[in-house]
């Protein structure tokens, strides 16, 4: 999904770069949409992933703990542990979870952008 | 001195890989192979259906040959030998002399002359070329068959069920499935096992002719029955390529195969035979072990050794269709012979079959099918005529109960010479001098000695024979946190206390590497908080705890909390109780008791836990830890200030000892109880550590718990007073603390320690290692640093600010948290 955000994104402020916890997460509401946005401190990175973990269906991904396996960046869900890849969403525990959708995020000063499908492509979406 | 080897295949290749590793240094070796591509691996050639190439599948890289000076010719067959003149002469006209000849030519498939044999989508299974041939015709194929239920058949039936053809037939024309394994009943349950996977089995079936025009379309039977299929793999048997031979003069078996001594000779001294062409003592060894073992006596006989060919072993074990299935030593003794010992289990499709001597000393072979783990230590003690242990059935069974000893000694009680990988002739020896001299992984030990490279069975028990041995030499057997962190965690431990580390990051960047992940950061969090005591929350270590420490409450289904506050021993006023009612009712909260004689407040919104616990210490409650890897609960009989039974008072002790350990943090959860007298009201047998009192003091209980595993606590120390007991309770949780792994019990950490109950009663009571005075002042140094960590929040704008669900809507709550009625309360929606 977050491939073909490009020409069509459109960035919205979700929160200050303070409010986000280093090494950690918090959830951002977009319109009806939560969104996991995560400060990946230790890596200098900032990613974004629907709050959604879809094994049960629970708004919980924010509260998770983020980390790496082999070097690509995680998120482990806060219910069950599982993870997924944090670069393009896909479950990494081996179970069939559907992958995430991954956002594009960007910082500019101290504010913390993440970037949605602009509004003709919100309804689809 | 020149060498000539007819035949590249398994048994062939290995000669040269012998005869170099024996020094040959002045042999010029050539090498002629039929087949256009060099020596592959023909035991595990259905795996080229499930994905491995045919590079993969290659004994060696192209380049092995002429990098070790070896004159290989491929797709060169030769067409005749001349024993005057000592040459061959292959098929592209090349002549080569040699001083030896080894005919390493093997076998093809054994065709049984049914009419129409001939016809297309016939095939056989024996070389890459076949499998290719197979999988190309298979493609337009929905049904398939197989004649001949050895063990080659059934591995052509899983190539079959491997190109998607699930509609498979397997015809055997003996009344058993692998008749030269196993017996009637280990068929029958293969049977049963094999049909499970769709395949269609036929014993006692002989075929009378191949169906239709130009292209098979069934198969007719001799008992006038028939079945459609597209296609036919005949896998009946094997012929040894004698031809070369008989066209030479050499003396060849009435119904085939290279006579031999045991020098693996054949009738002209200068010619050896190997492998699957060879007849030593009337019998074609169809089997990859001795044919390598062939390899190795013609190879050290060349090289000036000697060494003898004897009659071979032919236990095997191979996984058929994820099915295991072994034999060993004689499978089918006789009544007469010896005794059976014979476990059937129907509901999991297991049968074992052992023989033993009338006297029940000895294992003389056995079957097993369905679970053959045990085949590698059964193989061993049958050909190693160890004396079997008084009930030789616990070796097939395990042992059931009792207190009894390891059913037999394991590796270590196998004599040198037990061979351990029979494709490579490893002896334990081997294995164990290459782990000596620093093969420490099962990798390096199979580069190094070969073992299990093979058939790959042996790899457990190279696995086993490692730590054996490492431990033997008292190495530590290395056992990391994660990919994080090249630390146990009791070394990690013991290295943050030394550099005095107090967070996360600072953990993972000086002793670790990369990013961290859910497994050890949980983990350090809780080594550090075991050493420090520090509020969980601070120093950015808020990130690094499970998702229930980093706000202080248990997640439950639909994303809400639940609030437990510690009510010490289960005692509580009318007053606290009315307080908790209250905060239930204005938060609407479900409320239940605890297992822990304890209130659960169940569907607290994130955003409202800070106000929750705000009332809930105003009222003079504080954290009960229940979301921690900590201290739970105390749980007490109302003891003898009530109870007409009650020797002490339970109660009393339950609180002294709830408050003195709260906010204990460790490698797991703790439990404890306090019981009043013998009849053990509190259950304190169930705990981590758990206390009865008796007419002269207390007693005190280790390392029980119930959960999926239930384990009753063991007596630590019996008749001792309250300080006392104190003092050795002290002493017992920094020592599970400082060395039991994450995510342990104490119940799981004392079944892992040598010694048992034993050797801990020494350390705590006592003072083996003569640390007791450092555990308890260990202890007491986080009993001093106990702080209510609700309380430091309540405390905290900054902390408070992380008790929001939403961060641009901080007073929003979780719109999807939903919730159902139920019994007059609420109840959480179940999730999908």
């Amino acid at each position: 999904m977050s491939n073909i955000l490009t020409a069509s994104t459109s960035w919205f402020i979700a929160c200050s770069t303070a409010d986000v916890p280093e090494n950690g997460g918090v959830c951002v509401k977009y319109k009806n949409t939560q969104i996991a946005l995560f400060n990946f401190t230790r890596r200098g990175e900032w990613y974004a992933t629907q709050n959604l973990c879809p094994h049960r269906m629970q708004m919980a991904l924010s509260r998770g703990m983020i980390g790496s396996q082999q070097g690509e960046p995680k998120i482990a869900c806060p219910f069950h542990k599982n993870t997924f890849s944090l670069i393009d969403g896909r479950c990494l525990s081996g179970s069939d979870c559907d992958s995430l959708t991954i956002y594009p995020v960007k910082t500019e000063d101290g504010l913390v952008y993440i970037g949605v499908p602009a509004e003709e492509y919100a309804i689809a979406f | 001195m020149k060498v000539v080897v007819i035949g590249n295949g398994m048994v062939g290749y290995k000669f040269c890989e012998k005869l170099l590793s024996k020094g040959a240094g002045s042999v010029q070796l050539s090498v002629f192979g039929e087949e256009t591509r060099p020596a592959y691996d023909r035991v595990h050639l259905s795996e080229y259906f499930s994905g491995k190439t045919a590079d993969e599948l290659s004994m060696a890289p192209a380049g092995w040959y002429a990098a070790n000076g070896i004159t290989l010719y491929t797709g060169d067959p030769i067409q005749s030998i001349d024993p005057t003149n000592k040459t061959v002469h292959s098929f592209h006209g090349t002549t080569a002399p040699y001083d030896y000849l080894v005919l390493a030519t093997g076998s093809s498939a054994f065709v049984p002359p049914v009419p129409g044999v001939e016809k297309q989508g016939v095939f056989v299974y024996r070389t890459i070329e076949d499998l290719e041939m197979i999988s190309s015709f298979a493609k337009g194929a929905k049904t398939g068959a197989v004649i001949g239920g050895g063990l080659l058949g059934l591995e052509a039936a899983k190539a079959l069920l491997d190109l998607g053809i699930r509609d498979t037939h397997v015809i055997e024309f003996a009344d058993r499935l692998m008749p030269r394994q196993i017996d009637d009943a280990g068929s029958k349950m293969l049977k049963a096992k094999l049909e499970n996977l769709g395949l269609k089995i036929h014993t006692g079936k002989n075929t009378a002719q191949i169906l239709g025009n130009d292209a098979i379309t069934g198969m007719q039977f001799t008992d006038e029955t028939s079945i459609h299929t597209d296609i036919l793999i005949i896998s009946a048997g094997i012929k040894p390529r004698d031809e070369l031979a008989k066209l030479c003069g050499l003396e060849t078996g009435q119904r085939g195969g290279i006579v031999v001594n045991e020098h693996l000779q054949t009738s002209d001294p200068a010619i050896f035979a190997i492998g699957e062409c060879a007849l030593f003592q009337g019998m074609i060894y169809g089997l990859v072990a001795p044919g390598y073992e062939m390899a190795d006596v013609v190879a050290t006989r060349l090289t000036g050794g000697s060494k003898q060919f004897a009659p071979y072993d032919m236990s095997t074990k191979l996984k058929l269709i994820g099915i295991d299935v072994a034999s060993f030593g004689n499978p089918f003794v006789p009544q007469a012979e010896g005794r059976t010992v014979v476990f059937e289990d129907t509901m999991k499709g297991i049968y074992k079959r052992i023989n033993l001597t009338h006297d029940g000393k000895q294992l003389l072979g056995g079957i097993l099918v369905g679970d053959a783990e045990a085949y590698n230590m059964l193989l061993q003690t049958c050909k190693n005529r160890i004396v079997l242990p008084p009930n030789p059935e616990d070796m097939i069974l395990g042992t059931r109960g009792g207190s009894g000893a390891d059913a037999g000694a394991g590796v270590a009680g196998l004599p040198d010479d037990a061979l351990i990988c029979s494709c490579e002739n490893i002896s334990k020896k081997d294995v164990c001098d290459a782990v000596s001299s620093g093969c420490e992984t099962v990798d390096s030990i199979k580069k190094c000695t070969k073992a299990g490279t093979g058939c790959g069975g042996c790899v457990p028990m190279l696995k086993d024979l490692m730590v054996h041995t490492m431990k033997a030499q008292g190495k530590y057997i290395r056992n990391v946190l994660c990919e994080h962190f090249g630390y146990s965690r009791q070394e990690l431990y013991d290295v943050v206390k030394l550099k005095e580390l107090k967070s996360y990051e600072d953990v993972l960047g000086m002793l670790g590497n990369g990013d961290g992940c859910e497994l050890c950061k949980p983990a350090v969090s809780s080594i550090l908080a075991s050493l420090w005591n520090e509020m969980i929350l601070k120093k950015g270590n808020d990130t690094a705890q499970d998702s229930n420490d980093r706000f202080l409450a248990n997640i439950q289904k639909g994303g809400t909390y639940s609030v437990v506050p510690r009510i010490p021993g289960g005692e509580i006023s009318p007053e606290k109780l009315i307080v908790i009612g209250q905060i239930a009712q204005k938060y609407n909260l479900y409320t239940k008791i605890t297992g822990g004689q304890r209130i659960d407040m169940f569907g607290a919104h994130l955003n409202d836990l800070p106000q929750i616990w705000k009332e809930l210490i105003d009222a003079g409650f504080e954290s009960g830890h229940a979301y921690g890897k900590a201290l739970r609960t105390v749980k007490s009989c109302v003891g003898s200030t009530w109870c007409r039974f009650g020797l002490h008072d339970s109660v009393s002790y339950a609180i002294r000892i709830e408050e003195r350990y709260r906010g204990l943090r460790a490698p797991h959860k703790l439990k404890s109880a306090v019981s009043g007298c013998i009849r053990e009201c509190a259950e304190a047998k169930s705990k981590d550590f758990g206390i009865i009192a008796t007419e002269k003091g207390w007693n005190l209980f280790v390392c029980g718990n119930g959960g999926s595993k239930p384990q009753h606590a063991l007596l630590l120390a019996s008749d001792i007073d309250s300080e006392t007991c104190i003092r050795y309770i002290d002493r017992f949780l920094m020592f599970y603390i400082k060395t039991a792994d994450p995510l342990t019990r104490t119940a799981t950490w004392l079944n892992k320690m040598e010694g048992g109950i034993d050797y801990l009663r020494n350390v705590v009571v006592n003072d083996s290692l003569g640390i007791a005075a450092q555990l308890e002042a260990e202890m007491q140094l986080l009993v001093d640093n106990y702080q209510c960590e609700w309380k430091e929040v309540v405390d905290s704008p900054e902390l408070q600010k992380r008790f929001a669900h939403f961060v641009n809507a901080p007073r929003e709550k979780d719109p999807t948290a939903q919730f159902e009625s139920m019994r007059d309360q609420k109840r959480a929606v179940d999730w999908k």
